[in-house]
C-alpha cells in the first residue's frame, strides 16, 4: 500500500515538474493546521481541477472549482504529520505542503510504571514514563508539564514535575521504607492516569531460631522474620533448616506461616543446626553440647 | 566380491539369531517384549532359578494372581499386600512403572532350600530404578516355590491433619488492556552461582538460582555457548535437572549438559534464567533426613524423605548440590522416590554421584520438588 502511494505521489510530482512555474503562486496553503481543526485552501485560475492531499495516514481527493476557496470541515484532517498538496487543472499542476500538528491540550496519557513490585527502601527503584497524546492519539510534541506523584501507605508522598520532550516525560522515584501498595499517578493538565506499585519487604535481617526437644525430636522455630526496615517478611518465604550430625545431615525447607518458620527434626547429640533464607544466614545452634 | 560375502554372512547370522531367539527365548526378553502368551512360555519350576524367573516374568506381565498363587508363603499375607508391595498403594512412579528387565543371581542352594537374588529393573518416565530382593526358594514336592519377602507398605491411620494452608493465585492482564497498563510482574530471580566444566567429552554447566521475590516462580535456565567469533556453538536448557517451582527465597541447583562440545572451544557462556508467575502452594513440607554420601565406585547420596504435611505426595524429586572444601559447587545430581510419600512416613531415595566427584565432596545440600496427582506443586 505504501509503495503504491509513493508511486502515485512520484508520478504526480513528475507531472507537476514541467508546468510548476506557470502555475506558481495561485495555491495558498496554511503553514500549519491543528489536528481536527477546520481550514481552507485558496486556489487561483479558473475551470475545474482536482486537489490531492497526501499525508502520513490519510489521502484526500477533491474535485474543485479553480479560483475558489476549498474548505475542510473540523475532523477532516486529524492525523499529525507533513502533508503534500497537489492541484491539477487543465494543463497546469501546482503543489505545496503544510503540517498538521497535535492538539496542544493532552487528552490521553500512556503511563508505563516499572516495576510493579519492588523491595522497600530502593533508591531510584521506580521509573515512570508518560507519552502524551491528544484526542486523536497524536503524540503531543509541544513541551508539556507532567507531574508524577507516588503516595504510599505511610510517609510523605513524593512529587516530581517534568516537562515532556518530543512527547515523552519520565522520572525515577525511591520506594518507601514501609511495605504496602503505593499509588503512582501521572498528570498532564486535566488528564491523569495511575498505577499501583507493590512495595514488598526486602531481605530478612537477623534471622534467629530457637530449639527445644519434643519427645525424640527437636522443634525448631524462628523468631518473627523481618527485613532491615522492620517489615514482616511475607508468609510463604522459604526458610531452610540444616542439621549436621556425626555422619549425616538433614535439611528441610519450610515456608513462613504467620511470620515464623516452624518444623521438627531428629535429635542428635552434638548436632549443629543452622538456619538460612535465600542467601541470608541466621544463627547456629549446637544441640546437646557439654 | 568381499562385500557380497559379508552381506551373505550377515543375512545367515541374522536368520540364525532369529531362530535361536524364537526356539529358546530369554525370559527377561519376553517380559520386555510384552509377550502375553501366559504360562505356556514359562519353564517348569524344576530349579530355584527357574522358579524365580517364572515369578519375575509373571510380575512383569502384572499377572498378580498367578504370581501370588505360585508363592510358597502366601499364607503369610494377602494378594493385595503383594500387589501393594510391588505397585504401591497410592499412584507413584512405581505404580506407573513397567518391568524393563530382570536378572537372577543364585547365592547358595541345598537340596530343598536356596537363596536367590532377584534384580528387577523398572522403567518409568524419569528413568529406571532397581528393586533388589533376596529371595528364599523352597522345594515343595517336585517343584520349587519362592517365599516372597513381603514389604508391607505402611498405612496412614484415618485422622485429620490441620494444615495452615498457604497458596498464591495470579490474575494476569487481559487482552483488552491498554499496552501501557502494567501486568503482574514476573518474579525476580538471580543466578547466584555458575560453574562450567569439561566432562565426559562435553561441557557441563552447573549453578544455583535464587528466587529473590516474594511470589512463587516457575523457572528455567537456558545457556548458550559462544565461540571466540561470537557465534553460538550450542544452546541447551536445564530440563529436569532443576526444581522448576521456586517459592520466595528458595534456591535450586541446575545442571545443563552439552554433548560433543569441548570447553576449549568456548569463549563465553550466555545464561538466560527465565521466570514466570505461577499459582503455587507452600505445602507440602518435606524433610530430607539421614542424608549420607557413600563414596566409592558406586558413590551415591541417599536418605529418607519425610512428608510433614497431611497431603499424599505422589512423586518426589530430590536434587543434590555438592560442594568441595572451598565451598565451590562441583556437581548436581538428582533422584526420585519410587513410592508415594505418605504423611509422616519416611521413604528412601538415592542418587548417584560420579566417584571422582564424590571423593572431593565436603558438603552437600538437598532440595525436593513434589508432585501430587490432584495438582502441580
Amino acid at each position: 500500500m505504501k509503495l503504491r502511494l509513493a508511486s502515485f505521489l512520484g508520478g504526480l510530482i513528475v507531472l507537476a515538474g514541467g508546468q510548476l512555474a506557470a502555475a506558481q503562486g495561485s495555491l495558498r496553503l496554511p503553514k500549519t493546521v491543528e489536528a481536527g481543526a477546520a481550514f481552507s485552501i485558496h486556489t487561483g485560475g479558473s475551470g475545474k481541477g482536482v486537489l490531492y492531499i497526501v499525508g502520513p495516514a490519510q489521502v484526500l481527493r477533491r474535485d474543485v472549482q479553480l479560483g475558489e476557496d476549498i474548505s475542510f470541515a473540523p475532523g477532516d484532517m486529524h492525523n499529525a504529520g507533513h502533508y503534500l498538496v497537489v492541484l491539477t487543472g487543465g494543463s497546469s499542476t501546482e503543489d505545496g505542503a503544510f503540517d498538521v500538528t497535535a492538539v496542544h491540550q493532552p487528552t490521553t496519557l500512556s503511563f508505563i510504571a516499572k516495576p510493579s513490585r519492588l523491595p522497600v527502601d530502593l533508591h531510584d527503584g521506580i521509573s515512570g514514563v508518560v507519552y502524551v497524546f491528544d484526542t486523536f492519539h497524536n503524540l503531543v510534541l509541544q513541551p508539556t508539564p507532567v507531574s508524577f506523584q507516588l503516595s504510599g501507605v505511610a510517609g510523605a508522598s513524593q512529587t516530581r514535575t517534568v516537562t515532556s520532550k518530543n512527547g515523552v516525560a519520565w522520572t525515577k522515584l525511591d520506594s518507601a521504607s514501609k511495605e504496602g501498595a503505593a499509588k503512582f499517578e501521572a498528570r498532564a493538565g486535566n488528564v491523569a492516569d495511575e498505577r499501583i506499585i507493590q512495595q514488598v519487604p526486602g531481605d530478612p535481617c537477623k534471622l534467629k531460631m530457637d530449639v527445644r526437644p519434643v519427645g525424640q525430636r527437636l522443634q525448631l522455630e524462628t523468631e518473627p522474620v523481618r527485613d532491615c526496615s522492620g517489615n514482616a517478611v511475607p508468609d510463604g518465604t522459604i526458610v531452610t533448616f540444616t542439621e549436621i550430625y556425626d555422619g549425616g545431615q538433614a535439611t528441610v525447607d519450610v515456608p513462613l506461616k504467620r511470620g515464623v518458620a516452624k518444623t521438627e527434626m531428629p535429635a542428635y547429640k552434638g548436632a549443629t543446626i543452622s538456619v538460612a533464607t535465600g542467601v541470608v544466614m541466621g544463627n547456629e545452634i549446637r544441640w546437646g553440647k557439654e | 566380491m568381499t562385500g557380497r560375502i559379508l552381506a551373505l554372512v550377515m543375512a545367515l547370522l541374522t536368520v540364525a539369531l532369529i531362530v535361536v531367539g524364537t526356539v529358546w527365548p530369554f525370559q527377561s526378553a519376553l517380559v520386555t517384549a510384552g509377550v502375553d502368551s501366559g504360562a505356556d512360555m514359562l519353564r517348569p519350576s524344576s530349579t530355584p532359578q527357574a522358579a524365580v524367573e517364572n515369578l519375575a516374568t509373571q510380575i512383569g506381565r502384572r499377572d498378580w494372581e498367578k504370581a501370588y498363587s505360585s508363592l510358597a508363603n502366601k499364607n503369610e499375607f494377602e494378594e493385595t499386600d503383594f500387589v501393594r508391595d510391588l505397585a504401591g498403594s497410592y499412584p507413584s512412579l512405581r505404580s506407573h512403572a513397567s518391568l524393563d528387565s530382570f536378572d537372577v543371581r543364585p547365592q547358595h542352594a541345598s537340596a530343598d532350600d536356596a537363596q536367590v537374588k532377584l534384580n528387577l529393573r523398572w522403567s518409568t518416565v524419569v528413568g529406571t530404578f532397581l528393586d533388589s530382593r533376596m529371595l528364599r526358594v523352597v522345594k515343595a514336592g517336585d517343584r520349587w516355590a519362592v517365599a516372597w519377602p513381603i514389604v508391607k507398605e505402611p498405612r496412614v491411620p484415618p485422622q485429620v491433619i490441620p494444615v495452615n494452608y498457604l497458596r498464591w493465585d495470579v490474575i494476569y492482564r487481559g487482552a483488552e488492556d491498554d499496552w501501557g497498563a502494567q501486568d503482574a510482574e514476573s518474579p525476580h530471580v538471580r543466578i547466584v552461582d555458575m560453574h562450567p566444566v569439561d566432562r565426559g567429552g562435553g561441557v557441563v554447566i552447573m549453578g544455583e538460582l535464587l528466587n529473590e521475590d516474594v511470589v512463587p516462580a516457575f523457572v528455567n535456565v537456558k545457556a548458550t555457548l559462544l565461540a571466540k567469533d561470537g557465534s553460538a556453538l550450542a544452546t541447551e536448557d536445564s530440563f529436569d535437572k532443576i526444581s522448576h517451582i521456586l517459592l520466595p527465597r528458595q534456591v535450586t541447583p541446575f545442571l545443563i549438559e552439552f554433548h560433543n562440545v569441548a570447553l576449549s572451544q568456548v569463549d563465553s557462556v550466555h545464561m538466560q534464567p527465565s521466570s514466570s508467575l505461577v499459582a503455587a502452594s507452600a505445602d507440602p513440607v518435606v524433610e530430607i533426613e539421614d542424608q549420607h554420601l557413600t563414596p566409592g565406585s558406586q558413590a551415591s547420596l541417599s536418605g529418607k524423605l519425610l512428608n510433614q504435611s497431611g497431603q499424599v505426595v505422589n512423586v518426589a524429586h530430590v536434587l543434590g548440590t555438592f560442594y568441595d572444601n572451598t565451598g565451590q559447587l562441583i556437581w548436581v545430581s538428582d533422584g526420585y522416590a519410587e513410592r508415594a510419600l505418605l504423611p509422616g512416613t519416611p521413604e528412601t531415595f538415592a542418587m548417584s554421584v560420579p566417584p571422582d566427584i564424590a571423593s572431593k565432596v565436603k558438603t552437600q545440600r538437598a532440595v525436593t520438588t513434589t508432585y501430587s496427582s490432584n495438582r502441580f506443586q
